[in-house]
């Protein structure tokens, strides 16, 4: 009982890091219907960006955790969404109205491109980051296991749902996100009654870019230990959840996130942890051979 | 009254690969006025305005807008810049809604470049800073009187694409209107209408025209939605201008009947196969 409660806190965290990533994916291809994945690697960016904020700040002498958190927060943010927009800009703007195929293989090209030049500038080996915020609740401390709830856990998981609700709020209610779902569904159209679809497309990007480095500095502070190829792995896996909860749905997104991180801790705790991955992507072949539209997503059968 | 030019089109010419679609035509819409075209099938109706709202990237001419916001060149402009600056507003000839909004959605995001200046590019928006919720306020009085006066109040909350035919495409319309235009295309809004919604349809439009004061350009098949309510009309046949004028002078104008009933059959039969048929009673 103890050790199933610690593995379900240990797969919620994971999975609302899933989800964050996830939420990237799925905009994207609500918008303008391709997988973008050079996302995974937006997202190792902001790790590293991360790990760079808090040795610059630590070398300013911003010491008081909780505004270095903050400061580090913001300038993972500013800088990953900055990464976001140009790599729209630059490689996926210039195909638009292309073949359906073209912007999927730039996508690939700039997922090879963006881990080789952080390979080059950062270095191939892994970047230690010293724990941060360290302590935690622990529960049923006098029986055979102790549960461990970390403060970095509850943060993650507030942090995400914070963070779900205010993007939730955006879509639904701001000028912004009404452009968004115009676009959405008719981009032609959109452009007819005044929205500027490439500006919305790039803000989409943005978006998705700083829940990513969001991502990327909470997963920095879970593990400590960061590399290049960090993107690849995570960004399958986010791309799983996306499909798992419907892509192009962004409760969908959340659901899925949740539901592969919980999936991953339990076959890790209960089977082997060798096998993990495997059976999150047996997951991935399940979904889209029985249920291709995920569980939130609707059947579109009109898609452009 | 004196007739102010809205929209001057100059030596408009568009083709594609080796087709003349449009082949040089020019004409003024005034503003107050219902400008309609009309022509056959293929005679370029809807080339035109689609060079009108930016679809095609380089239509030969000049299209020279006048409106109460300044002059634009239409040619020169991207899409959306010519429906939020110029202020050019179109329906289709096959509805384009945005299918899976609500109703009430579709007229407030007719109204983004209202709604996204007043919250500061979102972010005023996100905090639900004053000046965003009156303008917001003000895009929903806009929206709901426009679903009052076409009776669609009720059904506000559907899913547009869950609406009757008709009421698409007066929604439409309605959304067109919601960007504040200073010239509205439509592309055959009386299609697939019944002759009690053609009628509404026709009260609708001249009252816009009226009420609003802004010039509409119309493409329609059905004539007396056409001969109704235009106060000057545009033939096209196969991508050329054969009349401009008022309806009735379009009316009696031979090129213009020669274009929809085809020429007059004056064949001279052979003198036998003429007695034949006179033999027997046929003639």
């Amino acid at each position: 009982m103890e050790y199933f409660l610690q593995q379900l806190i240990n797969g919620v965290t994971l999975g609302a890091i899933y989800g964050l990533i996830a939420i990237g994916y799925t905009m994207v291809y609500g918008i303008i219907g391709m997988i973008n994945f050079a996302h995974g690697e937006v997202y190792m960016i902001g790790a590293f960006i991360s790990i760079i904020a808090f040795i610059v700040f630590g070398i300013l002498g911003i010491t008081f955790i909780p505004l270095a958190l903050m400061a580090v927060l913001l300038s993972a943010m500013v800088f990953t969404a900055a990464y976001g927009w140009t790599v729209e800009r630059i490689a996926y703007r210039p195909l638009r109205g292309s073949f359906r195929m073209a912007p999927l293989i730039s996508a690939i090209g700039m997922s090879l491109f963006l881990q080789n030049y952080v390979q080059l500038a950062q270095g191939a080996r892994v970047k230690p980051l010293q724990p941060v915020v360290t302590g935690g609740f622990e529960f049923f401390q006098g029986g055979s296991f102790t549960v461990r709830l970390s403060y970095i856990q509850i943060i993650i998981v507030v942090l995400t749902v914070v963070l779900m609700v205010g993007f939730s709020l955006l879509i639904q209610r701001t000028a912004l996100g009404r452009a968004q779902r115009a676009c959405e569904q008719d981009m032609g159209m959109a452009a007819l009654v005044g929205v500027d679809v490439d500006r919305t497309i790039s803000l989409t990007f943005v978006m998705g870019a700083v829940l990513a480095a969001v991502a990327g500095l909470l997963v920095t502070l879970y593990y400590g230990v960061i590399d290049f190829f960090i993107g690849f792995l995570a960004g399958v896996k986010a791309f799983t959840a996306a499909v798992l909860g419907g892509i192009g749905s962004l409760p969908g997104a959340m659901l899925g996130g949740i539901l592969i991180g919980l999936i991953e801790a339990f076959w890790s705790g209960y089977f082997t942890v060798e096998y993990k991955d495997v059976a999150v992507f047996v997951v991935l072949v399940l979904t889209l051979i029985f249920k291709p539209t995920g569980l939130l997503g609707k059947p579109d059968i009109e898609k452009v | 009254m004196t007739r102010s030019p809205l929209l001057a089109v100059e030596h408009l010419t568009m083709r594609f690969g080796g087709l003349v679609a449009v082949d040089d035509v020019s004409f003024t819409a005034y503003d107050r006025e219902i400008t309609a075209i009309i022509g056959p099938n293929g005679a370029g109706k809807t080339t035109v305005f689609n060079c009108l709202t930016g679809f095609y990237p380089t239509p030969v001419g000049r299209l020279r807008l006048t409106g109460g916001r300044g002059e634009f060149l239409l040619e020169r402009m991207d899409g959306f810049r010519i429906a939020q600056k110029a202020g050019v507003a179109r329906t289709f000839q096959n509805i384009r809604l945005f299918p899976r909004m609500t109703v009430l959605e579709n007229l407030i995001v007719a109204q983004h470049n209202v709604l996204m200046r007043a919250s500061g590019y979102t972010a005023a928006g996100l905090l639900g800073l004053r000046r965003y919720r009156v303008a917001e306020h003000e895009a929903l009085e806009l929206a709901r009187s426009w679903l009052d006066r076409l009776g669609l109040t009720a059904q506000s909350d559907w899913e547009a694409g869950n609406l009757p035919y008709g009421s698409q495409r007066r929604l439409e319309i309605a959304r067109a209107m919601c960007t504040k235009p200073v010239l509205l295309c439509l592309d055959e809004p009386a299609a697939g209408l019944n002759p009690r919604e053609s009628a509404e349809l026709r009260g609708l439009l001249t009252e816009t025209r009226d009420q609003h004061g802004i010039g509409i350009l119309l493409i329609e098949h059905d004539m007396s939605v056409v001969m109704g309510i235009s106060d000057h009309i545009i033939v096209l046949d196969y991508g050329s201008m054969i009349a401009d004028g008022t309806p009735s002078e379009v009316r009696s104008d031979p090129a213009v009947i020669r274009a929809y009933l085809g020429e007059e059959e004056t064949e001279q039969l052979p003198p036998e196969v003429a007695g034949d048929l006179h033999q027997e009673g046929r003639i």
